[in-house]
């Protein structure tokens, strides 16, 4: 199993434990993770104010793989939707991407012919790995872990473009590889909620607010031991963004947020080290120490 | 409330009839003339949820109704986090979140592109990605053991200066 491995903007600079743990995780599967050099933003931003710019962007990187004769799998939603959803334009409609192989010829760039699968890396390890084949080879259970998984939005939606491989209102497939672990993922209500990461340059205060929500409904439920998300995007919400929620509301959250090759590698019985644990702005420590590693 | 959600009295003469025709015809914008204003959308926005002054349904009926201008020079139609719930459960399959993505690109066109997009297109024009991947940010990955990642990427800024993104940031007007 080969993939090309699209890390996008966030990942590399603010999401370093995330592809550190991916990597690992991949290595252990026996997943082969080839880097993409030169490869830079999906287009997802510039979607805001230019589609014609994200959309030629996006055949960039769907090109590179192409012509790297693999499969192109993301770590982040927002790639992961943003490339998905250009894919499923530019495969379909043969104007479109004529013209927008215009735009990249005018930039420079090769065309894209239009044969590159988009994965993201939760799904890849659901559908090419699966939860069975993961629970054996588990070698520290994580039982009594108590999580509320975080699946976001750009993991499965729009449906139209994903195909429904997963439901937007109940989702899934994160849970049963979180569950696969021996963890218990909980349900909490509202559980798919948005983590309001798409407006953060544009109002922040709404945008963290939408992300406290969901973190207050997490401490509300009581003994719940980690969030567990698979979005670089999503933990900035919520890791990066909990002590300035915690001193505008006075209330303690504490709250770790592990993203799921994290977590899956603490199974594996992988070095926590090297599996990046030591970057979370809110320390894992309880978990570790209640799986004694 | 803030001013942009307050009820107004409409003025005949300011409205466009022509507008939502207009937005019919961009990429995304091809079905708003089915919506019937039932506001699933709005009931479901995260969004709206906390904050006012957004609000999906009302942004329909002002381009059904023709008001342009207060469409496109005013703040709410940045304030999508694009979750797509609401397009998920649009009775109507109006593609709501794509409608947005479309009055944000034709505000753009029109010079009034968010001013928080512009730093974002600079950063991603000399950069290739949104954050500056310096000596420091390297130093960082080789102590876990990941590669090393150059710090320009010279494609995405000839895919902006060739669309006229640039160029278009540089060119703003003030929103009201």
């Amino acid at each position: 199993m080969k993939y090309a491995l699209f890390l996008g903007c966030t990942i590399p600079a603010r999401g370093l434990h995330y592809e550190a743990s991916a990597r690992k995780v991949a290595e252990f599967l026996g997943i082969e993770l080839v880097d993409m050099p030169g490869a830079g933003c999906c287009g997802m931003p510039i979607r805001n104010v230019n589609q014609t710019s994200s959309l030629a962007m996006s055949a960039a990187a769907l090109q590179q793989a192409e012509e790297m004769g693999l499969e192109l799998v993301t770590l982040c939603s927002a790639c992961n939707s943003t490339l998905t959803e250009a894919a499923h334009l530019l495969h379909e409609d043969k104007e479109l991407r004529e013209k927008t192989n215009a735009t990249l010829k005018k930039a420079g760039k090769k065309p894209y012919g239009g044969t590159t699968k988009v994965w993201h890396f939760t799904r890849l390890l659901h559908e090419k790995i699966g939860p069975e084949k993961i629970a054996d080879l588990i070698k520290t259970p994580l039982s009594g872990v108590k999580i509320v998984s975080h699946a976001g939005c750009h993991y499965l939606k729009p449906r139209t473009v994903f195909g429904g491989f997963d439901s937007p209102e109940d989702p899934v497939t994160l849970d049963a590889l979180i569950e696969a672990t021996g963890a218990e993922s909980v349900q909490i209500i509202n559980r798919n909620e948005c983590c309001g990461g798409g407006i953060l340059g544009f109002k922040e205060d709404t945008s963290v607010k939408i992300a406290g929500g969901k973190l207050k409904r997490i401490i509300d439920a009581g003994d719940i031991d980690a969030m567990v998300l698979h979005c670089p995007f999503c933990n900035i919400m919520y890791e990066s963004h909990q002590k300035k929620l915690e001193r505008d509301s006075g209330e303690k959250i504490d709250l770790p947020i592990i993203f799921l090759p994290e977590l899956l590698g603490l199974a594996f019985g992988l070095d926590t080290k090297e599996l990046g644990f030591g970057q979370h702005k809110v320390k894992p420590s309880a978990i570790l120490e209640k799986l004694g590693v | 409330m803030s001013d942009s959600t307050k009820a107004s009295t409409i003025s005949d003469s300011r409205l466009k009839p022509k507008f939502k025709t207009e937005v019919s015809e961009l990429f995304g914008g091809e079905r708003i003339k089915s919506c019937f204003q039932c506001g699933t959308c709005t009931a479901s926005c995260p969004v709206r949820a906390v904050d006012e002054s957004y609000n999906p349904r009302k942004i329909i009926r002002m381009v059904l109704l023709g008001m342009r201008d207060e469409v496109l020079k005013q703040e709410p139609i940045w304030l999508c986090t694009y979750c797509y719930t609401c397009q998920e459960r649009c009775p109507q399959d109006v593609g709501i979140t794509d409608l947005v993505f479309a009055l944000k690109n034709l505000a753009t066109k029109e010079g009034y592109m968010h001013p928080s997009m512009v730093p974002q297109v600079d950063i991603l024009s000399q950069f290739g990605r949104l954050y500056e991947m310096t000596d420091f940010d390297n130093k960082k990955r080789a102590k876990l053991g990941l590669p090393t990642l150059e710090n320009k990427q010279e494609s995405i800024d000839s895919i902006l200066d060739s669309t006229g993104l640039k160029d278009a940031a540089s060119k703003r007007k003030g929103s009201e």
